[in-house]
């Protein structure tokens, strides 16, 4: 029990002691599951509304698909984007070749490479979330608004903004399933020092070496850093709803 | 009515704080990379350059001395230190993603540097291993021989935790295992396939034996319950290697580091670390 609350009391003493190297991991973190949860949203939510309100050929497949895509374990995307930056894959060949430089640059062990890595991981869950929410909205809706003439974008407006808490619902996996994920940043971005440190890839070094109650400190940091998050989006999540029956 | 009112406000609330929720993750994507970077003068900005080394090596807290000594020494480079096991910084070299390579596989790396991955292969310094194990050591291990010592554990089935993950440190167990003609093999050996910090952890709850580097047991060695019991065995040294990459992104870099390493200057600041903190090298520099 003492190490838990030795835990707690260190993971206050970073937040308020002005550490800067807590705080650059936190905002690191921040920015590269933000825009990665960005990017997957302006994919996912219009994939997911087409996926829940459209017939269209391949669709079951594209759901298969997509439904695989939210239980790919994070260290096998991971892999997968290592193969495809590495200075040896073949984008740096095809690289290589347009530009006719016989040295690629380096794109692993960047944040963006940890951002596609993630970008690959939460879509499928904001797409996936989505496209059960958007289903659920009844198509007698959508009909009776195209036959009072809205345009297929009204349409859409309309059917999403009925299914809020669904979509948020979707944003809310895809952002969990990536600010908690350790091993495709810790493949892709390295874990280097100022650079690529993240706060899940800063536990593992922290508990690799012993020092647990470190790990555990910022374990915290990482749970309330979720917990405000979650909090807000829950809040948006059922502000609109609680009037409307 | 006033529902309906209060519902429209509640929208427009909630969009406002979305809008305010993206904004915010965006301005903090688009903060400038180099504020973290550099705390010196930060004139002109320093070429990365990526290590690969080993976890053990990184946990053994050289990379804290050794690296802000030879960005000052060189400031037109920017370290990365990327911390994997042995077979991993290999791999990382082979692909060319990594520059350099600070590792200590030996057999590895003369193939490494055979197959043509590498430039050249040279010794920067060595550590030691030990075989640590319970206080009360059951098996009765205190003291002998490295193979004595592997055999009594086997015969004894004493439980030995292995970091089972192709480091430089389980080449170097599975070489000693060799030694004493063994296979080990059964419920006794514990393939963890972790890091040398989590090896020992899982040794000192067991309670088990393992082996490890040095500087990673005296690193931890307040927060586990285990003893060193075989030493100084010439059999246990380990040998650290130097290797600039062939084709690698920062190839002036690489051979920078490799040389500095290897100069009396880097080798200085490898003899003086680990004094203060445990009053005796951790590491020993060998160099030619």
């Amino acid at each position: 029990m003492e190490v838990l609350w030795n835990a707690i009391v260190e993971a206050g003493r970073m937040l308020f002691s002005g550490d800067f190297t807590v705080y650059e991991i936190v905002f690191l973190s921040l920015r590269v599951s933000g825009l990665s949860l960005l990017i997957a949203m302006v994919i996912g939510i219009p994939l997911g509304y087409l996926i829940g309100s459209r017939r269209f050929l391949g669709r079951q497949l594209v759901m298969v698909i997509v439904n695989t895509g939210m239980g790919l374990p994070p260290v096998v995307v991971g892999l997968l984007v290592y193969m495809f930056l590495s200075r040896s894959g073949p984008i740096a060949e095809l690289w290589l070749s347009i530009s006719g430089a016989t040295s690629a640059p380096r794109w692993l062990f960047t944040v963006p490479a940890m951002i596609v890595a993630q970008v690959i991981i939460s879509t499928p869950l904001v797409t996936g979330v989505t496209a059960a929410a958007i289903g659920s909205v009844p198509r007698e809706l959508r009909l009776q608004a195209r036959s009072l003439g809205a345009s297929a974008w009204h349409e859409a407006a309309l059917t999403i903004k009925e299914a809020r808490r669904g979509v948020m619902a979707a944003i809310v996996a895809g952002f969990g399933g990536i600010i908690s994920e350790v091993g495709a940043v810790m493949i892709v971005g390295g874990n280097i020092e100022h650079s690529t440190r993240v706060m899940t890839t800063a536990i593992v070094l922290e508990a690799r070496k012993g020092n647990f109650g470190l790990a555990l400190a910022l374990g915290f940091i990482l749970i309330g850093i979720s917990f405000a998050i979650n909090n807000g989006l829950t809040a948006l999540q059922q502000s609109g709803g609680r009037y409307e029956r | 009515m006033i529902d309906r009112l209060r519902s429209a406000v509640f929208r427009r609330t909630a969009g406002i704080l979305l809008v305010a929720l993206v904004l915010a993750m965006s301005l903090a994507a688009c903060e400038p990379k180099e504020d973290a970077t550099d705390t010196g003068d930060g004139a002109t900005e320093a070429t990365p350059l990526v290590l690969a080394s080993t976890t053990s090596t990184q946990d053994s807290g050289l990379f804290d001395v050794l690296i802000p000594a030879f960005e000052e020494a060189y400031p037109l480079y920017k370290v990365e230190v990327i911390a994997v096991g042995t077979g991993e910084a290999l791999e990382l070299g082979q692909n060319k993603d990594a520059d350099v390579l600070l590792v200590h596989a030996r057999a590895k790396e003369e193939t490494f540097v055979a197959d043509g991955y590498g430039t050249e292969r040279r010794d920067v310094m060595y550590n030691d291993f030990i075989i640590v194990g319970p206080a009360d050591d059951p098996a009765g291990i205190e003291g002998m021989s490295v193979v004595d010592a592997l055999t009594k554990l086997a015969s004894t089935e004493s439980v030995f935790v292995s970091r089972g993950d192709e480091s430089g440190t389980h080449t170097a167990e599975k070489a000693l295992w060799g030694k004493a003609a063994i296979t080990p093999a059964g419920d006794w050996y514990m393939s963890a396939g972790q890091g040398m910090g989590d090896v020992l952890k899982i040794a000192s709850e067991t309670p088990g034996y393992t082996m490890t580097d040095r500087a990673t047991y005296l690193n931890l060695k307040d927060s586990l319950a285990l003893e060193i019991l075989v030493e100084g065995d010439t059999s246990l040294f380990n040998q650290y290697g130097v290797i600039p990459v062939v084709g690698a992104a920062n190839p002036e870099g690489a051979r920078a580091f490799a040389d500095w390493i290897v100069s009396d200057e880097g080798q200085v600041v490898i003899e003086a670390y680990g004094i203060e903190e445990f009053g005796a090298p951790l590491f020993f520099p060998n160099a030619e």
